[in-house]
């Protein structure tokens, strides 16, 4: 790999081989993420397709959707990105390969020990943290490692400034591993088995502390990072306020750690615990939307562009789903409309609007602005197919975010009514039955969601492969 | 000191914080620093020595 000090050129070997790596694994993973996702809303339709094995149960595969779509094919988009662009705005390539290259394979490792421990019954059973305590000691490892690479690449820049795409993924992965450890802290009682250190309504607390700033950190500000620079980059224009950003980042990044209570409305948690979720939830539409506006404005003035290149279109459409989803955030965090959408498939519905909306299609656009570059190719094999791919993750996730807000509020309602005499008009099953047309039609959007990824990995394969001979005779340098 | 006036100073901290925040970005004097600092994801598309080298 190449890793020449080339302090004295201005035009340093940037480090492609490990951002080429995780792209292509963001590809590989959306699609079994994907796959898995749309396999567990097939099960919701039709239970028996389980086999009655257990490790095909709903319960088994959720928490593997999860896990291979937030940290495989988002953990994956993210590496990419930060290892890119911290190399691009810092004018230097990375502090060190081999210890980027040990984060790839690290990464990998945890990846597949996911996929085996999962399907297997191995968990937790905290959302989003299922993985046993030696995969969770791995992550902290590979974790450092990244830290490493990233802010050491960015104490030897050769530019003045940090870029603002840095801060943001500077505060994700700091974050990131703060919350990975003190939520994991466990006493193992075997190879595979663990206890949390925690225990009641502070376990409750810690879980979702964690798991709503993994959402904050590692769904937002770490893709609010990618947003600042491939929006840019692809507008070719600068951001809409510089300024913006850095109130954006300040006030994104105080408030957000405080939202967590607002998973824990009702519950045994103190109510002044849970108010205060409630307030700072509704005080975080605020930087949202600061950025989300700095994002799309970034725009102004070259609006004609969204309407011959779809790579723009993903990356402006995820940022409204963005705005989309963190006002719907705030608004189910208050306590009298969570009264209504806790534990329906409102829930659901909210979460997909942002991981497909806002986090698949700005990782997406990513991939579709990188992939060329990455390879020295002009553009995507073939710019009609990234169109396609864009109109069915369009589609795919309205139908998707749709079916499951029709579905929450009529769960939420059903379960709510009451008759004169105090009895509940409805038992559970009914409000079962009357959820079966959202389950067909999510698991619809679902698929067309998934296929387009089969779409983009047609595109990608055909994009790199076009290109083999040319990359060889052009560009000595990279391995 | 209670519990209510606790969360008094804190809020009054934060906003004071906040402000700071806003004003240290919209101050004038660094209005230079932050238009160069937005060029950075376009420096190395600018030098004819860096499209030699990545050709994209």
């Amino acid at each position: 790999m190449s890793n020449s000090d080339t302090s004295s050129s201005p035009a340093p070997a940037y480090d492609v081989k490990v951002v080429k790596q995780f792209a292509i694994m963001t590809v590989v993973w959306g699609i079994v993420g994907m796959l898995v996702g749309v396999i567990i809303a097939a099960e919701l339709v039709w239970p028996d397709i389980n086999m009655h094995l257990p490790w095909f149960h709903f319960g088994r595969l959720r928490p593997l959707h999860t896990n291979a779509v937030i940290f495989a094919f988002g953990g994956c988009a993210l590496f990419a990105s930060t290892y890119w662009v911290v190399q691009r705005t810092c004018q230097t390539p990375l502090v060190s390969s081999r210890l980027a290259a040990f984060t790839f394979w690290g990464w990998q490792a945890i990846i597949v020990a996911a996929a085996i421990s999962l399907p297997l019954g191995y968990t937790t059973s905290k959302e989003y943290a299922e993985l046993e305590w030696p995969i969770d000691i791995a992550i902290a490892i590979v974790w450092i490692a990244y830290a490493i690479v990233f802010f050491g690449t960015i104490m030897k820049r050769k530019s003045r400034h940090i870029y603002v795409a840095n801060w943001f993924f500077g505060a994700f992965i700091i974050t990131v591993a703060m919350l990975h450890i003190v939520n994991s802290l466990a006493v193992p009682v075997s190879m595979m088995k663990s206890y949390s250190v925690y225990s009641g309504a502070i376990d409750a607390m810690v879980q979702w502390w964690y798991g709503h700033n993994a959402v904050g950190f590692f769904l937002t500000a770490g893709f609010l990072g990618m947003m600042y620079y491939f929006v840019p980059k692809q507008a070719d224009r600068p951001v809409y306020s510089y300024r913006l950003s850095i109130v954006h980042f300040w006030a994104l990044i105080s408030i957000y750690i405080w939202a967590g209570p607002h998973h824990l409305h009702y519950s045994a948690l103190p109510d002044w615990t849970q108010s205060l979720g409630m307030v700072m939830s509704l005080i975080l539409l605020a930087p949202s939307w600061g950025g989300m506006i700095n994002g799309i404005m970034t725009l102004s003035g070259a609006w004609e562009k969204l309407r011959t290149d779809p790579t723009l279109r993903f990356l402006v459409v995820s940022l409204s789903f963005y705005g989309m989803s963190t006002f719907e955030g705030p608004m189910m965090a208050i306590k009298t409309v969570n009264s209504l959408s806790h534990d329906t498939d409102w829930t659901i519905g909210h979460v997909h609007s942002g991981a497909l909306g806002w986090v698949a299609m700005i990782s997406i656009g990513t991939m579709y602005h990188l992939i060329p570059v990455l390879y020295n190719r002009k553009q995507m094999f073939s710019v009609a197919l990234v169109n396609l791919h864009f109109w069915m993750a369009t589609i795919g996730t309205v139908l998707y975010i749709a079916s499951m807000w029709v579905n929450g509020i009529a769960q939420g309602l059903m379960w709510r009514a009451f008759n004169a005499d105090g009895t509940l008009t409805y038992s559970f099953v009914e409000a079962l039955k009357a959820s079966y047309p959202g389950y067909y039609i999510r698991l619809l959007g679902g698929f067309i969601f998934f296929s387009g990824m089969l779409v983009m990995a047609y595109n990608t394969w055909r994009t790199i492969e076009s290109d083999k001979v040319r990359e060889a005779a052009i560009q000595p340098q990279t391995a | 000191m209670d519990q209510g006036t606790l969360q008094g100073i804190g809020t009054i901290l934060t906003m004071v914080a906040f402000f700071g925040v806003c004003w240290w970005a919209f101050s004038s004097h660094k209005k230079n620093d932050f238009e160069e600092a937005a060029q950075l994801p376009f420096a190395d598309d600018a030098s004819p020595e860096n499209k030699e080298k990545r050709r994209d």
